[in-house]
């Protein structure tokens, strides 16, 4: 049985402007000791997502409307607060994207780090002062048991999400969602950080949701993707399958728009336009009006289902635009087309 | 060197050694050190801090070195002006007044920080409370403040008078219960703001309860500011209770607070003007220190706030 099975999971926000759907009809499996990807521009529902496993959405306005998490047996949403607390930081943890803000600026990291772990367990303070150390020793901070008193902001970015990351990591959780862990860090930086997740999740068995913009992190470090568009999941499969086989058009231009060393164009490509508006109902296909594919027929009516295709590759086929051609003929002729 | 003392050198250098890393530690410097060092040198506000300090020293063990006793009355020494006998002279009962004004002192400086205090612990509490959980129960807490705010003090002050005598306690109640609404707003809008912040996030999803999330990491975030409106707190509510004694709603006599001792000054102020100018001066001079000190602390504990 998968670790993390979430199915048909809606989450939407009452705004007095109307109802924002941030994320719909949500599904995905995740076993113990993988690495599951979300992709997507800002605003297409994967922080909204992560919140919702962790049940983290503001109540009011957000409110999980259907489905459910089934996360080692049972199901999240079902439970009482004081039961999800027990969960939290203990079963599921999660790494947060701003390094500079997620710690609390005035108490010290050892201060910090023992309450994450005598919340959750019975443990003598000097103990718990001993764990600590070797957590940080362990996620690579210098000197750890001198630098331990220190506050946060006399660490750099990266130390800082690397102390989220020991914190995370201390009561080993069956689940680390990382939202956008190496966002805010430099290139160097960021390598190292994944490194230290993967180890851990080597380690331990640990499973990894980890939600990024960057392609190019999910080709090095996840098993599993999800792409998701306009809160709705487009594409999903293996890392290989989405990557070497990718159908929907969504993922297709996004492919597209990772700048390629071998590509001599001047000009890289972007996806026109932007994400809808998610307080407005949307007819058929939410990226049909950015969709570079020819068109074949007017969107109308719900959108389409998610399909398998085979071997766990699920693709939202719209059937409103003609995909048989490669992205770049299409584009190519689209050039040909303005210049004339 | 003799051969004990050499054993226990060694011995204290084994047991030294022998220690785990978790007590040779370095400690960080917080940011309430960094705070402290800024005060340190702006110049206003640490004389202000000592000066103080030296009226609080003045008012609290002064009185045990003075052979006078402050209610003794003897009439045959009626307003004396200051002599070297009684370096501030004396009131028309005979007390002496270097007594009475650090009496006084006592009393207004227990008024303004014990009020404060209470003011500071409802306020930073309900107001922390009110802006973490926000939605239905903030608007519901934030409107009994106004509601509260919209009552008149002295209507008020009169009222509990009426109702259960005039005491001491009454005073602290009174304007601790007018003051901690100012605090409260103001922590309401520093928890709103801090609420957003990821490292609340983070607690809520290492499993920290509500109320760990307000005490241990809200509250400390809120300090800063609340610090320097406490400060700024005191004299305010020194003059409150100033106020009330003026009025003859406060501190009775024989018990004198500043208050009371300016109102028995300014009565007699043309013919013995001493009576007026010691306790106004002492009053006056502790308003300025704190808020000097006040201003300081807002500067030195939001440095993006100060001018240079």
């Amino acid at each position: 049985m998968a670790l993390l099975d979430v199915r048909n999971l809606t989450t939407s926000f009452h705004l007095r402007s109307g109802i924002v759907r941030a994320a719909q009809n949500i599904s995905l499996s995740l076993n113990r000791g993988e690495t599951l990807g979300i992709v997507g521009e800002s605003g297409s529902g994967k922080s909204v997502t992560c919140y919702s496993i962790m049940r983290l959405i503001p109540q009011p306005p957000g409110r999980i409307e259907s489905g459910e998490v089934m996360f080692d047996g049972q199901d999240l949403l079902t439970l009482s607060e004081s039961e999800m607390r027990q969960i939290r930081g203990t079963k599921i943890s999660m790494i947060f994207q701003d390094p500079m803000t997620s710690l609390n600026p005035y108490l010290r990291i050892s201060t910090q780090m023992v309450e994450a772990i005598r919340v959750h367990e019975q443990m003598d303070e000097k103990d718990a002062l001993r764990k600590a150390i070797t957590a940080l020793e362990e996620v690579g901070i210098p000197d750890a048991s001198k630098r331990v008193l220190s506050y946060p902001h006399e660490f750099s970015g990266g130390m800082r999400q690397r102390v989220m990351i020991a914190m995370a990591l201390i009561n080993d959780p069956d689940l680390l969602i990382a939202d956008e862990p190496t966002t805010a860090l430099d290139v160097t930086v960021q390598a190292r950080v994944l490194d230290i997740i993967k180890e851990r999740q080597e380690r331990l068995g640990t499973a990894v949701i980890l939600v990024t913009h960057d392609l190019g992190v999910v080709a090095g470090t996840c098993d599993k993707v999800q792409v998701m568009y306009a809160g709705q999941v487009v594409e999903s499969g293996t890392t290989d399958q989405v990557f070497y086989d990718p159908q929907h058009a969504y993922t297709r231009s996004l492919q597209k728009a990772i700048p390629s060393l071998k590509q001599k164009e001047e000009v890289l490509y972007t996806i026109a336009g932007t994400p809808p508006d998610l307080s407005k109902p949307v007819a058929g296909c939410a990226f049909y009006p950015r969709c570079p594919f020819p068109k074949i027929a007017k969107p109308d009516g719900a959108p389409p289902e998610l399909i398998e295709l085979k071997d766990g590759h699920c693709v939202r086929d719209c059937g409103f635009c003609d995909r048989r051609k490669p992205i770049e003929e299409v584009l190519a002729k689209e050039v040909a087309e303005d210049a004339q | 060197m003799t051969a004990r003392t050499a054993e226990m050198v060694a011995g204290a250098e084994e047991r030294i050694a022998a220690q785990p890393t978790v007590e040779t530690l370095e400690k960080g410097s917080s940011l309430w050190i960094d705070a402290w060092h800024r005060l340190q040198r702006n110049r206003l506000a640490m004389i202000s801090l000592f000066l103080f300090f030296g009226i609080v020293l003045f008012c609290v063990i002064g009185p045990f070195f003075s052979p006078y006793d402050g209610q003794a009355q003897d009439l045959m020494k009626g307003a004396q002006s200051p002599s070297a006998e009684h370096w501030f002279g004396t009131d028309t009962l005979g007390r002496d007044l270097m007594v009475r004004t650090m009496e006084g002192g006592r009393i207004s400086l227990l008024v303004g920080l014990v009020a404060t205090l209470v003011a500071l612990a409802i306020g930073v509490v309900y107001g922390a409370t009110a802006g973490y959980l926000g939605g239905r129960v903030d608007a519901v807490m934030m409107r009994i403040v106004d509601t509260l705010y919209a009552l008149p003090f002295t209507i008020f002050v009169i009222l509990l008078m009426v109702a259960f005598g005039r005491s001491l306690w009454l005073i602290f109640v009174a304007i601790g219960a007018v003051e901690w609404l100012s605090m409260a707003r103001i922590v309401r809008a520093g928890v709103i703001g801090l609420k957003k912040q990821e490292f609340v996030e983070a607690a809520v999803s290492l499993g920290y309860s509500h109320s760990r999330i307000i005490i241990r990491h809200l509250i400390p975030n809120v300090l800063g500011p609340v610090i320097v409106i406490a400060t700024l707190t005191v004299p305010a509510v020194m003059l409150l209770e100033a106020f009330l004694s003026f009025l003859g709603l406060g501190v009775q006599p024989p018990n004198a607070s500043w208050g009371v001792l300016i109102n028995e000054g300014q009565q007699n102020m043309d013919i013995f003007p001493w009576l007026l100018m010691f306790p106004a001066f002492f009053f006056a001079l502790t308003l300025f220190a704190l808020n000097f000190l006040g201003d300081g602390l807002r500067d030195a504990l939001d440095p993006k706030s100060s001018k240079d």
